[in-house]
């Protein structure tokens, strides 16, 4: 089930001719500014390029070909209504400098989307720009410092960021110059209010959280932990990786925060890509107004604008050539118009019975949870820590050998608080049978690993691949194709 | 089990340091931290020359799974770094101790050294570490 | 409810086995106090014909006028193959390649892509995207700064002539990490850089310097000269490059005599529409040695337990998920779907193929700004050899212009008033090898009646 590298599949002078603009004069360029070789690029019949890239897509696991339960991920299903329609040849043949006048279709599509992103987190205000959830909390952690320098509180330039939190988290309070303090969980994994209390002080900018946490926990003293904050004068800062979880159950607004990141590829459904696009927008309380990245999209009666550095003079500035990824905003739109008031609060509570139901199962099928008598969220995790003991059977391996059941595995490994940890999130578009099916699967391989775990290590066996040396990758780099 | 060579000192992040005849101090990473990283990767080591003070980190360790910070011990001069591991940086798990080594420091002050742990200290903090 | 599965039945016997009465207990570890409202301001649902009329209402309101903008964002055919391709579940609906057993067909495609990326940029290795152009120029920059051992000032030099965009950007993005910014001036007669203009720099601690090629205007840089001064100067070269260009210009890896250091870019002229502004996707390649200091997604080929050659996510350990505060970025998503659609773009095209677009760009934008200066009151601002793009001045205000020409289906190019008041009134203007004869022909005629009717400034 291999599939050659396209450069092994060229002969030279092959081509897709019918691509080829009409010939016309060769254009005249200075000498030394002239490329003297041509890149090596494929020689391929269109037929060729057609087989070779439909094969290639063959190789792939996808959430339209298997149950995707990675944790953290929201892979749920992706309508196929949000990429025709989000695809009308005047969207996608609009030129994002054009002049307003010609957008206003699109442009009212991306101030309702603002206005809906705004009702469902609580936040008084949303910029769509950033261009992933990465980029959105980079944005969230300059308003904070913004915030901060406005008010002449330049000492203000710790983050603090809770032991599980996802590696983003701390790489981003960096890349905004800040430093990063950790603090503990509590072995229940709620947030240690006393380490918190002992933490916040004059430095502190403020602190990243995600509500239900990386643990897949409803931090149910959130409204203590914002008071411990604001009152040390620090900004509460939310990772939207979760709002599955929550989505029209409890606002980020009403918990007290100040400045969301939220995932439109996780939440809201926008296509995963096989990594990306993503988009990050953000949404701030009153107080962060002034700073939010540019531009958004303004109303003056029934005329659509991009308000930019004129109408927010604090912004943190733009984080994209043009306004974000105007395609993948479209796409939250359609979705969001399709589930509706109505459909908005279902999601979470569908996505809260199917992971509760399913870790219910799982218990009772002898699997080990990480936080038991704990409800879960959207997601949980389990830890391998016993078979890994027992027999020596750990995540990877579990992991692996999902693959060959046909099913892609859950998160491995993260958060790294819990050892041999399997983070699971089934979502609301998963039916029963289709959990169920997860569960034999996990039983039988628990199985497998109690008679004979060398199957395992040795898993996947029916993939186009066996496992892969990660090692060797990583010594012996191979990085892009050589011609012999 | 890690094997923790009685006559070495250690620091609490790993780092092993041995006193040689004429002054330098070796430096390298334990072997409970080899079995941590997994096979590695990539080493870098610091360029001979270069002012340290202790708790600088002098060294990169990159396996599969994680990249670490080694840290000098002592405040000194970067003598040497151990160039073999450029091409064979599986000499740490291989020899943690001995041929693995990562770079040697002269140090401007002998107490930093003997403040260091030794190995029952040392093995004390693995034992409560893994607990 | 759209999208969600479950029968009244599934309903009851999951509650059951949980060991719950109805859903709401699910959420009883939520404060009440905490809980929110009716989300009064969604509407209510729409099926997916109503929402499907609603965006067709939206479209037919913004229509498909002509298309005579560049400025970072450049109108191509996509050939129907590439998004026929990319939009098939199992590219369109998979994740990170995390898994590599189960995704050896993104890995491979992204293996491809980087190949294709190093050769045409002439460089050594690539990484699997970052999200946009400008956002790449930025992380570039931090590269830089990591590479450029020798250097301590973090001071890096910007053309005037670079993108005024990504200028903001860089801005937004690498000034929190201390890093300063200084402008090399262009000159007023070529619209480009000179090496003259970094005579002062001569002896300074400058840690790196960007040059774009074509740079904002469309004109051709000195590339070598700029080049060469920046190495002898210690610094390290950032080249910002547009890939249709590569095709026929010299690559950023052969510029001056040890070629740059760091290429970055915006990929949407590779098979991704305009889509109103993205999704897009940056690129950046480099030198091996500096594939360390490289940001983003790397894929390289190994083998699999058999010795059967597979690909995989490498050199992870630089990146956020594992090292964390110490990461080369926070970046997490790449921009997977859109280098899916760039690499079978390429593969169509190929080489040959490709140059024929750019020859075919630079052949239509010459005949775009013979016909548009023979208007009386339209000039030509720069003398120096152009690819696709060039910068016309007129005799008034290019706004309302602009706007009138919009009211006649044409969105003539790029007003500069905002970042480059010094030109006086200037377009910057564009035409690919979209853009028929009759087409350009349209638009002389139209600035022609739009220049005739209102008094000149």
């Amino acid at each position: 089930m291999t599939e050659k590298l396209i450069f092994e599949q060229s002969a030279p002078g092959r081509s897709a001719t019918a691509q080829y603009p009409q010939a016309g004069a060769p254009p005249s360029l200075p000498d030394a500014l002239r490329r003297r070789t041509p890149p090596v690029l494929p020689e391929v019949s269109e037929l060729q390029a057609v087989r070779h890239y439909t094969r290639l897509s063959q190789l792939n696991f996808s959430i339209d070909t298997h149950f995707y339960p990675l944790g953290s991920c929201t892979m749920k299903y992706n309508p196929r209504a949000c990429n025709q329609y989000a695809m009308l040849p005047e969207f996608l043949g609009r030129h994002p400098l054009a002049p307003e006048s010609t957008g206003q279709g699109v442009m009212q599509c991306l101030w309702e989307l603002q206005e809906m992103l705004k009702d469902v987190t609580g936040m008084r205000g949303v910029s769509l720009t950033p261009m992933a959830g990465a980029q959105g909390e980079f944005a969230g952690v300059a308003m904070i410092r913004a915030y901060h320098r406005a008010r002449k509180d330049e000492a203000r330039t710790e983050i603090i960021v809770p032991d599980a939190a996802h590696g983003t988290n701390p790489a981003t309070a960096t890349m905004c110059g800040c430093t990063v303090r950790e603090i503990a969980s509590l072995p229940n994994g709620d947030i240690d209010l006393d380490a918190l209390r002992a933490a916040v002080g004059p430095r502190t900018a403020g602190i990243m959280l995600t509500n239900p946490s990386t643990l897949g926990i409803f931090e149910r003293r959130i409204r203590e932990v914002a008071d411990v904050v604001h009152k040390a004068g620090g900004l509460l800062y939310y990772d939207g990786a979760n709002l599955n979880a929550i989505l029209g159950k409890v606002r980020p607004g009403d918990m007290g925060f100040d400045v969301i990141h939220m995932n439109l590829h996780k939440t809201f459904s926008t296509p995963h890509g096989g990594g990306g696009p993503g988009s990050g927008a953000v949404g701030v309380s009153e107080r962060l107004l002034p700073y939010m990245p540019i531009p958004i999209v303004g109303r003056d009666g029934d005329r659509f604008r991009w308000l930019d550095e004129r109408d927010l003079p604090q912004s943190i500035g733009r984080l994209s050539a043009f306004m974000g990824n105007t395609g993948v905003l479209l796409r939250a739109y359609i979705y969001m118009r399709m589930l509706g008031r109505e459909g908005m609060h279902r999601v979470s509570e569908f996505a809260a019975l199917n992971a509760n139901y399913l870790m219910t199962r799982l218990a009772a099928a002898g699997f080990e949870l990480a936080y038991p008598g704990r409800r879960a969220g959207h997601e949980f995790i389990l830890t391998l820590r016993g078979e890994a003991r027992e027999h020596g059977s750990n995540a990877m391996d579990f992991a692996k050998r999902l693959l060959d059941y046909g099913y892609h595995a859950p998160t491995t490994y993260f958060p790294l608080l819990v050892p041999e940890c399997l983070l699971i999130e089934p979502t609301e578009t998963e039916a029963r049978s289709e959990l169920d099916g997860f569960v034999d699967a996990m039983t039988a391989i628990r199985q497998e690993a109690q008679t004979d775990p060398e199957k395992l290590k040795g898993a996947p066996y029916t993939l186009p691949v066996r496992r892969l040396d990660d090692v060797r990758a990583a010594k012996q780099l191979d990085l892009a194709w050589k011609a012999a | 089990m890690s094997k923790v060579p009685a006559e070495l000192r250690f620091l609490k992040s790993h780092e092993w340091a041995r006193l040689e005849a004429d002054g330098t101090v070796t430096v390298g990473i334990s072997d409970h931290a080899q079995q941590a990283l997994g096979d590695l990767v990539f080493v870098e080591v610091p360029e001979p020359g270069r002012r340290v003070v202790a708790g600088e980190a002098c060294a990169v360790v990159e396996s599969v799974k994680a990249a670490s910070d080694v840290y000098s011990p002592v405040n000194g001069e970067i003598v040497a770094g151990n160039a073999a591991l450029g091409g064979q940086p599986e000499l740490i798990n291989q020899e943690p101790y001995g041929s693995g080594w990562i770079m040697r420091v002269r140090p401007e002050d002998k107490s930093q050294f003997a403040a260091m742990l030794d190995a029952k200290a040392y093995e004390a903090a693995l034992a409560a570490e893994t607990h | 409810m759209p999208f969600i599965p479950h029968t009244a039945d599934d309903i009851r016997e999951m509650l059951a086995t949980i060991g719950v009465p109805d859903v709401e207990a699910l959420f009883d570890e939520i404060p009440q106090a905490l809980r929110s409202d009716a989300l009064a301001s969604i509407p209510p649902a729409l099926t997916e014909m109503e929402v499907g009329r609603l965006m067709s209402e939206r479209a037919a309101r913004d229509g498909r006028p002509l298309n005579f903008i560049g400025a970072g964002a450049y109108e191509h055919h996509v050939p129907a193959a590439v998004w026929a391709i990319v939009t098939r579940g199992e590219f369109y609906s998979a994740y990170t390649p995390y898994q590599a057993e189960a995704s050896q067909g993104t890995l491979q495609l992204l293996y491809e892509f980087q190949s294709m990326m190093t050769s045409l940029t002439g460089m050594q290795v690539s990484n699997a995207s970052l999200y946009d152009g400008a956002s790449a120029v930025a992380e570039a920059c931090l590269m830089a700064v990591r590479a450029n051992r020798r250097s301590k000032s973090a001071r890096i030099l910007l053309p005037a002539a670079l993108n005024p965009t990504y200028r903001e950007v860089l801005a937004a993005i690498a000034g929190n990490q201390d890093l300063r910014f200084e402008t090399l001036p262009y000159d007023a007669r070529g619209g480009c850089t000179t090496a003259a203009s970094l005579e002062k720099y001569r002896g300074e601690d400058i840690t790196a310097m960007v040059i774009q090629q074509p740079n904002f205007f469309g004109t051709l840089e000195e590339v070598d000269a700029l080049t060469d001064f920046a190495h002898t100067a210690g610094m390290l070269v950032i080249a910002v490059v547009n890939p249709t260009s590569l095709a026929l210009l010299k690559p950023p890896g052969e510029w001056g005599v040890k070629g740059v250091d760091i290429v970055c870019g915006e990929g949407q002229p590779l098979g991704i529409p305009l889509s109103s502004g993205g999704p897009y996707f940056g690129f950046m390649t480099t030198r091996m040695e500096h594939v360390r200091q490289m940001p983003g997604r790397i894929v390289g080929r190994t083998v699999d337990l058999d010795g059967k050659p597979g690909y995989t996510l490498t050199l992870q350990a630089r990146e956020q998920h594992i090292r964390r505060s110490k990461a080369t970025s926070n970046i997490c998503t790449n921009q997977g779907l859109l280098v899916t659609a760039g690499t079978i773009y390429m593969a169509l095209l190929g080489a040959q193929g490709l140059a024929s677009v750019a020859a075919s760009c630079m052949e239509r934008s010459a005949q775009l700004v013979d016909a548009l200066t023979r208007i009386p009151g339209v000039r030509l601002a720069f003398d120096r050899p152009r690819f696709h793009e060039a910068v016309l001045l007129l005799d008034r205000p290019v706004a309302p212009v602009l706007e009138a020409l919009a009211a006649r289906g044409i969105v003539g190019g790029y007003d500069l008033a905002t970042h480059y008041p010094a030109l006086g009134p200037a377009l910057l203007t564009c035409a690919t090898e979209t853009r028929a004869p009759a087409e350009i022909d349209a638009y002389a005629r139209a600035l022609g009646e739009v220049l005739k009717s209102a008094a000149a400034a």
